[in-house]
């Protein structure tokens, strides 16, 4: 499969991750080649055979459905890059939001 | 008493238990020779004031009587691992800031066994990659040197960073984490063992995560018995880790020195592969020589699927890769790049924090798991892989632990097989197949190449039978009798 620089595009759109005009054509390059690479599998008859998605023969655990942890709206924030904004500036635990440009006019 | 910085860990943990030395004057004498040897680029944090509290704490813990299995001994921890107030940056531009506020299992665990944390060693960015090269910190320097020839070589990646620390003697162990190889494979560049353990052995909470199928963390040392005792330490089940394995941790490090008579090695005819350096072959038939004469019983197996396993590798980590790494968002921590609207701001931060090698498996993910595509790419992957993990399956019908090269290159020099990333991915032929299974891999340093750099062998164990592996490993470590080591260190 050869991806060319629109398909680039648009899997950056869904990757949310903005590329420049100018990087198109070399990553459509460097993306066909690994896709083309890795269409050796074609080769591979994988009839009938169960996809395995995980290596681990445990089934999933599970526990009391009982809140374990919270409190921390402090620790949660602390990291915010646009600052976060506290309920109650006294007691940061109390919760408190991330901060993000605009969404809705 | 030895240089200091020459003392094994098992070393160590007689001296301290004799009061031959404390755990201040070990870590104090590491951070010096992390200092020292800066140019290596091995940390991208040292933490020196952290290092002489804790190993107070551990000397004052000591007199009481208290001591852990791992108690005094300074460690070097792959940058991948949450640090409760230590920056940790996955050698991404887009952690930039983040200082967590919580400790991951692993590096708690060891904390618990009494360890001194000496600092955050360099990786790949996010652990992608197997030269250390796509680092925002900078690349790490290999301490190792081609005979005559000046130009600095990769340490391998992507746990590069810790290998190089330990084969410079800037720490006695080390944390790595393994998806592809990103621990064996710099264990083999740096001349020094690195251990990959069962996909479940380690706690993966609190681990940056790559590709959450395959990541599992495990240590570097300079010798098997080390690694053992670190493994010791960081392995258990995690409540908080739905993928962790609940089972007791046996005593690795008496697995070690252990009987190989009887043991049936696998010798799998297909890691024979095109483009194999002559000596790494010689290498892998002197490994099998040496087991044989340890009384072990070579036999041929197969494992018909392993030239797929990159490509299948290849599609697998990307996708897990691309979903994984949706969270940085600039929205709840690292780089924030404004935008006009909230979707410009997520498109202006993604773009300028991830580096090249990251965004190209980032894209590929996404392609492969986007409609349409899903089927041809991702699911045909996890069918191969299923495939990959029944070749093991078939072959340890018929033995014990398999011996394998580690790496079908020795180290390459800094700027090389930059141009074509498929180049790149060769190097993990040897490795990528058993985290694909998730069985353990350990590499040991078993000669020098014609250049007087230093190569590894692979043993490959059954699931949860690390043991059995370290008792290869073992031997084959005492029968190479690796001594060499880095010129000017």
């Amino acid at each position: 499969m050869s991806i060319d620089v629109d398909t680039v595009a648009k899997i950056a759109r869904l990757a949310r991750l903005r590329v420049p005009d100018a990087d198109r054509p070399q990553l459509a390059r460097e993306l066909s080649g690994i896709l083309t690479w890795i269409e050796q599998l074609n080769e591979v008859d994988t009839q009938g055979v169960e996809p395995l998605s995980s290596v681990s023969d445990v089934t999933l655990p599970m526990r009391e459905d009982v809140v374990s942890d919270g409190g921390i709206a402090a620790k949660v924030l602390a990291n915010a890059p646009g600052g976060a904004v506290y309920l109650e500036p006294a007691d940061p635990n109390a919760g408190g939001f991330f901060t993000v440009p605009k969404v809705v006019e | 008493m030895a240089d200091l910085a020459d003392l094994t860990i098992a070393d160590m943990r007689t001296a301290l238990a004799r009061g031959e030395t404390t755990a201040q004057a070990l870590a104090e004498a590491f951070i010096g020779r992390m200092e020292t040897h800066r140019r290596l680029n091995a940390f991208i944090t040292e933490t020196p004031e952290r290092a002489v509290e804790m190993a107070r704490a551990s000397d004052a813990r000591r007199a009481k009587g208290e001591a852990g299995v791992l108690e005094g001994v300074p460690l070097a921890i792959k940058d991948l691992f949450c640090t409760e107030g230590v920056r940790t940056t996955a050698g991404s531009h887009i952690l930039d800031g983040f200082t967590p506020a919580y400790e991951s299992t692993v590096t708690a665990n060891l904390w618990k066994a009494g360890a001194v944390m000496l600092g955050k060693t360099n990786l790949d960015e996010f652990a992608m990659g197997s030269s250390n090269m796509t680092s925002y910190f900078g690349g790490v320097e290999n301490p190792w040197k081609r005979r005559g020839d000046n130009r600095k070589l990769v340490p391998g990646g992507s746990s590069g960073g810790s290998a190089a620390a330990v084969a410079a003697l800037l720490a006695p162990g080390a944390t790595g984490t393994d998806t592809g190889g990103s621990i064996r494979q710099p264990a083999s560049f740096c001349g020094i063992v690195g251990l990959k353990p069962t996909y479940g052995r380690c706690s993966r909470w609190g681990t940056v995560a790559f590709a959450s199928s395959l990541d599992q963390a495990g240590p570097f040392a300079r010798t098997v018995k080390d690694a053992a005792l670190l493994l010791q330490a960081m392995a258990g089940h995690d409540p908080k880790d739905s993928t962790s394995a609940p089972l007791p941790v046996p005593d690795f490090a008496a697995a070690c020195g252990g009987d190989v008579r009887g043991l049936k090695v696998g010798i799998p005819r297909e890691y024979r592969v095109e483009g194999m350096s002559a000596e790494i072959d010689a290498l892998w038939q002197t490994g099998i020589e040496m087991l044989k004469a340890a009384g072990a019983v070579p036999i041929d197996v197969s494992l018909p699927h392993t030239k797929h396993a990159l490509a299948t590798y290849y599609i697998i980590a990307p996708a897990e890769c691309s979903s994984n790494l949706a969270r940085y968002d600039g929205v709840r921590f690292g780089l924030r790049v404004p935008g006009k609207d909230l979707a410009e701001m997520y498109d202006n931060t993604r773009a300028a924090g991830f580096g090249a090698e990251v965004r190209r498996r980032v894209l590929i993910g996404t392609y492969v798991l986007s409609a349409g595509y899903y089927d041809a790419y991702y699911k045909k992957a996890q069918q191969v892989r299923a495939l990959i993990a029944r070749d093991f399956k078939q072959a340890f019908a018929q033995c014990d632990v398999i011996l394998t090269p580690t790496a079908p290159t020795a180290a390459f020099a800094a700027g090389d097989k930059m141009d074509d990333p498929v180049t790149m991915y060769l190097n993990d032929v040897f490795t990528v197949p058993t985290s694909m299974a998730g069985l353990p891999g350990i590499s040991v340093p078993a000669g020098l190449d014609g250049d007087g750099l230093p190569l590894g062998l692979q043993l490959i164990g059954r699931a949860f039978d690390e043991e059995t592996m370290l008792r290869a490993a073992s031997a084959l470590e005492q029968a190479a009798a690796f001594s060499a080591r880095p010129a000017g260190f």
